[in-house]
Formats: C-alpha cells, structure tokens, sequence
C-alpha cells in the first residue's frame, strides 16, 4: 500500500464520515432534574450514576451520528416550584428533546403539565405518584407506583405472611398516603385489621414520636413508607432505639425504608425486615450480576446500586430505544409511539415493559427479606408476582 | 414637606428634603434595564419574572425593614398568605388573574394588620422571633389542612385566565414578564412616594429616635401597623404574581428561606434606600442561576463565597460601597 493510497483513503474516509454526520448529525439533549444538593443528594447520585452507566456501557448503541448531551439541574429536594421553574428553562432555553430523573413525585406532578403543553417526553426515574402518567400524554414512567408494590403487599401480609394487626405510618406526602391506601386496601380485603394510621412530615422528620405511638398500640407490625436514602437510615436507628423488635413488632414497608445503598450504614437491625420492591442488588439474575460488576469497575464498592440507579439505568435504556426507533430525530409524538409497549427483557430487575395504555411500567414485584451474606446485609427476594401492572388505574378508569 | 415650614434649618438641607421625592433621571435606569433584557434575553423570561417578583418581595421588607426598621423573618407568611390566596381562587374557578392579585393585597394586608396589632408591641429579638413564629404557623396549618392546600405535594388545578382576557401566561413567560414589571412599576411608585411624604419622614424618625418622636406626639405605634400591614399587601401581591405566572403554590411560599434569602438579597444591595433590591435581587439571583448551571453538585458553596466577599468589602451593600466610593472621589451622591 503505498502512502498516496493511504491518504486517498483516509481523505475518502474522512468525507465520507463528514457526509454521515451532516447527514445525521444531531445532538439530542435530555434535561435531567434530580435532587443534587441538600440532604437528599444521595438519590440524585444514584440515579445520575444509574444514567451515565447505561450511557458508557451502551454510548455505542446511538444511531451513527447522533450524539446526547445531559443538561442536569439540581432542584434541591422536595421544592415543586424550583423544578418546575428548571423543567421550563430547559424546555424554553436548552430546548431538551427529553426530561429525565424527576426524584419527588410533587416536582413531578408540577412539571407534568408543562411536559404536555410543550410536547416534550419526560421519562420519571423514581417520582412514583400514581396519577402522573394521567397529567400528561407525553409522561412515561421507568420507576414503579406504590399501589404497584403494597397492594399486592397488603394481600401477602395479611395471607402468607400471618399479620393480623398492622399499624400504617407514612410520609405526609401523595406517595405516602397512596402506599398507606394501597396496603392498607390490599390488607384489609384479605381479612386483616388496620389498627390505626399516622402521617409524618416529609420534610426533616423526627421518627421517635410517631413510632412510639405505633409501640403502644402494639400491632403485629408497622408498615413503613418514607422517601429512600438518609430518612430511611433514620427510620431504622429510631425503630431500633425504642426496642420495637425486642417488643414483638415488625416492622415492614416499601424497598424506600431499606434501600440497597443504605443498608451498610444500618447496623443489623434490619435483619429479617420484608419489604416489597422492584429490584435488590443480590438478585441473581444474569442481567443484574453484569449490572452490579459494571457499577463496581465505574464507581468501586463505596455506595453499592440501588434501585433508585435502576430507575436511571432503564430511564437511559427508554430514552435510547426512543432514539434509535425514530433514527436520530426524536419527534415527541413518534417518540411517545415507541415508548408505548416498550421492552426491556434485560432490565437489571428483570424483564420490563411500558403499559402501551397508561405509559405506566409493568414489571415484576418482589417480595424480600433482609439477611446477611458473606458478612453484608442483603435484600434476598424470596417470592415473585410476575409483570404486575398498575392496579389503580384498573380501579380508577379515567374520567370521560 | 415645604421648605418654609422647617424655619431655620439649614437652606442646603432644606432644599434637599424638598426635592427628594422629585423623579431623578438615573432612577429610570433600572426600568430601561428590564424593558432591555426583555429583548435582550428573550429565553430568560422566566428568571427574569421570578426576579421582579423577588424585587417586590424585597421591596417590601426594605419599607419596614430600611425604613421603620423593623426586624422580619417572617415577611413569607404574607407572601405565601397572598400566594395561596390567587391559587385558591384560581383552583376554584376564578382565574382572573388582575383581581387575583387584589384579592390576595387584601388578604396579606389583613394579615398584617392583625398579626402586626399583636407583635409590633414587642422590640427587637422578640419581634424577630415572633415574626418567624407567625410564618412557621401559617405554613404548618397549610400543611395540615392538605385537603384545601394540597399540602407538600402543593395546590394542584391552577387555572389562570388570559391576562385582560387576551395574554395567555405561555410557556416562554413574556406574558408574565411584562405582568409583573408593569405591577412592580407601580407599586414601586407608591413606595417611592409614600417614603417621601411625612409619612414617611416619621417613619425614619420612628428608626432613629422613638423617643423623640413619642415626645413630639406622633402616634408611633399606628404609624409601625399602617407601614406592616401595606408591606405586607406588597408581599401578598408579589405571592400572588409567583402563583398566577407559574401556575403553581407550595409550601415554600411560606418558608423560612423565602424571607431569609430576600433579607440577604437586601443586605446585598443596600438597606432602606429603596433600590437596594434593584441591584441585590438580579445579582443573587443570576449569580445563583449561573453557579446551578456551572456546577449542580456544590453551588451552595460558590454563592456563599459570593456572600461572604459582599459582607467583608462592600458593608451598607453595594450601594453602600458605591456611594463611598464616589464620596471618596469627591463628588457628592
């Protein structure tokens, strides 16, 4: 080969690679709305973490051409004006073909109607309120609802897991009392008695106070529901300090009260606590094992995934199938017929679909228990109600 | 205040006083600035509101704060007062948004009435305690009765009507941009005016030397309460302005940091000159929109930096900083 060759070559390849990327070139920018700062960033890490590993292990996936850019914004905590303020300036001034991450299900429900006014997809990574998909035809969610999860939770707890009296203590926000009318709707038709329900404040709570009044009323166990991350840590060190164990209550909830990333800072006692959830970290599936390995290469073994990195980890793989469906140029409308019915069979929880009809996930609830192995605490699924869908929408059809 | 009516004062002063109420061309500066940026920078129309909006909110405390010196923390409960106020009655079928905003002065100013005829009794630490009290309660029971405010999720079903029947409040904010300079300017209007009559005048008396003023019958606590309970209509109405142009009310309407960042903002700018929150407002605000954007993971950090250089080198504010400044060129301000 000689080397005049070698340069017509390489001239022809750049053109050729220039005509390409002409042709299609096309930055697709997703507006990414987490929880950054404040005592909460715990979960904007994880989520952008689940993100940027899905996009480093799959960035070759894109359509030739297309390149995507993440504009992240820090909305703070639970704050639905600052997110909806920051959804408006990535819509109008960043001009986004997408909006992700969305932690708080009140920011979400603020931004929804933006969503639909300016035809943008929004793909919710955690914010579980169960009537967001309703609010806007352009909302589709990856995360899960908490009548998804304790629902069929409160049927189990009151059947196989023989829980007669159970006390129901959830933050006093949309997600909270949506997990207590769920549970407590799925506990009761299968014969089992709700002694009383208490809602604490989501913001900077003490535990003490509400869980003492839960000790002595004393049921057979309380079920939990509290935002993931550090409230959790706190929820299991206040159910410790007043011996709630030792005095024969368990205590039982949603994946949000012991996360996978927050276990190593809980000590052992919650050892033996059944949660309901849609992913744990030691689950032995061949898609989560690559998952967990992948995570551990990128961010070594500090803060294991959880399922708050799944939400971002499946957001991605949406977002990039909507992509690739429509070869680079995301029309809203054509992006949202594409979400529709969307499956993921590798999704590290397992297989995973989009409701075609509610935008809603369907997807497999797992029943877990917490227990040790190999000297670390885990949450070890032990029963499986296969693609569950949202049962609220089944019993609230849409008003027309 | 006429000049012959001071006697023998001395005619320099006099003649000050006489004129300070007469529009300066320099105080136009900063409504051209805002009629520019609306051309100027078409997508930061949304900022741009929720800055004019912060400028009213602070405007409000610079009057008992600057002005009657009184101490606030908890100038939110009005703002958050007038706020919830336009949002229920949006909620509830009445969005217009014009009336909205009277509805929501009246509600805020009552507050403020009430509210002041209780704590403006107290001085100092207690009556900034007590301010902070008032806000506290107010956003608990808005918590609390989550059936009428939504509580934390906030007021869902806001829905504003086309401003004078024809602007809609669209997705790019020049409707409410335009809004909320327009309410602003008058409003600002108003304040200028009001701290310029003897009213006013008393007002600063009232800050420097109450006894004094007792001495000379002015009746001191009447004169605190009629100033509280306007600057809380003008927090009520900028509460109401942030509800019908983002649609939206949560509980942080009434929270504490609303009322400590505006009282930093002030602090920034200047106190008790009336323009300190022209200038404090947009440089907070745009500082803090820049720093977000740069870094999402520590902005906090940068605009504490920012904070603590204003506090240490420009004392009195910026325009603290920038009248010394001239003074020390020789010219007067």
């Amino acid at each position: 080969m000689t080397s005049r060759f070698g340069v017509v070559t390489l001239a022809a390849a750049i053109a050729a690679a220039l005509a390409a990327a002409s042709a299609s070139a096309e930055t697709i920018k997703v507006g990414v709305i987490l929880t950054y700062s404040g005592p909460a960033a715990s979960l904007g890490d994880q989520i952008d973490k689940g993100m940027s590993l899905y996009i480093k292990e799959h960035g070759h996936d894109l359509p030739q051409g297309v390149s995507l850019e993440l504009i992240r914004r820090d909305d703070t905590g639970l704050n639905p004006a600052t997110a909806k303020r920051l959804a408006q300036e990535l819509i109008t001034r960043d001009h986004v073909n997408f909006l992700a991450g969305l932690i708080w299900s009140p920011n979400a429900l603020a931004i929804a109607p933006l969503s639909a006014e300016a035809k943008v997809p929004t793909i919710s990574s955690n914010a579980a309120a169960v009537n967001l998909t309703r609010l806007s035809p352009y909302v589709a969610r990856v995360s899960f609802t908490l009548w998804q999860e304790c629902l069929p939770f409160g049927k189990w707890a009151a059947t196989k897991g023989g829980f007669k009296k159970v006390y129901i203590a959830v933050s006093d926000f949309a997600p909270g009392h949506e997990a207590a009318d769920a549970f407590s709707k799925g506990f009761k038709d299968a014969g089992g008695e709700i002694v009383d329900s208490v809602a604490i404040p989501v913001k900077d709570p003490d535990f003490v106070p509400y869980l003492q009044r839960v000790k002595d009323a004393k049921p057979d166990a309380v079920f939990v529901f509290v935002p993931s991350g550090k409230q959790a840590t706190a929820l299991m060190k206040a159910y410790s300090d007043l011996n709630m164990k030792a005095a024969g209550i368990k205590i039982i909830g949603s994946q949000d009260m012991v996360p996978d990333e927050e276990l190593p800072n809980m000590g052992d006692e919650p050892l033996g606590v059944i949660t309901v959830g849609t992913y744990s970290n030691a689950a032995t599936r061949p898609a989560n094992k690559a998952y967990v390995a992948a995570w551990k290469r990128e961010y070594g073994d500090k803060t294991p995934p959880g399922f708050m990195s799944v939400g971002g980890w499946d957001a991605m793989a949406a977002i990039f199938s909507a992509i690739k469906a429509t070869g680079g140029h995301p029309d809203p409308d054509k992006v949202m017929a594409a979400l529709a019915g969307w499956k993921n069979p590798d999704s590290p929880r397992g297989e995973i679909m989009i409701d075609p009809e509610t935008r809603d996930i369907v997807q497999h609830i797992y029943i877990r228990r917490v227990e040790k192995v190999g000297g670390h605490l885990a949450n070890i699924e032990f029963e499986t109600l296969p693609m569950t869908k949202d049962p609220w929408k089944e019993l609230n059809p849409p008003k027309n | 205040m006429r000049a012959d009516a001071v006697g023998g004062a001395a005619p320099q002063a006099v003649e000050a006083l006489a004129r300070a109420h007469r529009l300066k061309p320099w105080e136009l500066a900063p409504w051209l600035a805002a009629i520019a940026a609306y051309f100027l920078f078409p997508s930061y129309l949304p900022l741009g509101a929720q800055i004019l909006i912060a400028i009213l909110f602070t405007l409000s405390i610079d009057l008992i704060l600057g002005y009657a010196g009184i101490v606030t923390l908890g100038q939110s409960a009005f703002f958050g007062a007038g706020a919830y106020t336009a949002g229920l009655l949006a909620a509830h079928g009445w969005g217009e948004p014009i009336s909205g905003l009277a509805a929501a002065a009246a509600v805020a100013g009552l507050l403020g009435l009430a509210s002041g005829a209780v704590i403006l009794r107290t001085r100092g630490l207690s009556l900034l305690m007590l301010t902070l009290v008032i806000a506290e309660m107010l956003q608990e029971a808005a918590n609390k009765a989550g059936d009428i405010t939504g509580g934390a999720d906030g007021l869902q079903g806001m829905e504003v009507w086309p401003l004078l029947g024809h602007f809609e409040f669209g997705l790019f904010g020049r409707t409410a941009y335009v809004y909320c300079l327009v309410v602003l300017f008058l409003l600002w209007l108003v304040a200028r005016r009001i701290v310029h009559s003897p009213f006013g005048r008393s007002l600063t008396g009232i800050r420097e030397n109450e006894a004094r003023m007792h001495a000379i019958g002015s009746p001191v606590f009447r004169r605190r309460l009629v100033i509280y309970a306007f600057a809380a209509a003008l927090s009520g109405i900028a509460g109401a302005l942030l509800a019908e142009t983002t649609q939206f009310v949560g509980l942080d309407s009434l929270g504490f940091e609303r009322s400590g960042s505006a009282l930093i903002m002030l602090i920034i700018g200047g106190v008790g000159r009336l323009y300190g929150p022209f200038i404090g407002v947009p440089l907070y605000m745009v500082a803090q929109d820049r720093f977000a954007q740069a870094d999402p993971v520590y902005w906090d950090f940068w605009i504490g930096l920012l904070l603590i250089i204003v506090v240490v080198f420009a004392r009195g504010g910026l325009l603290g900083l920038a009248e010394r400044l001239l003074r020390r060129r020789g010219r007067k301000p």
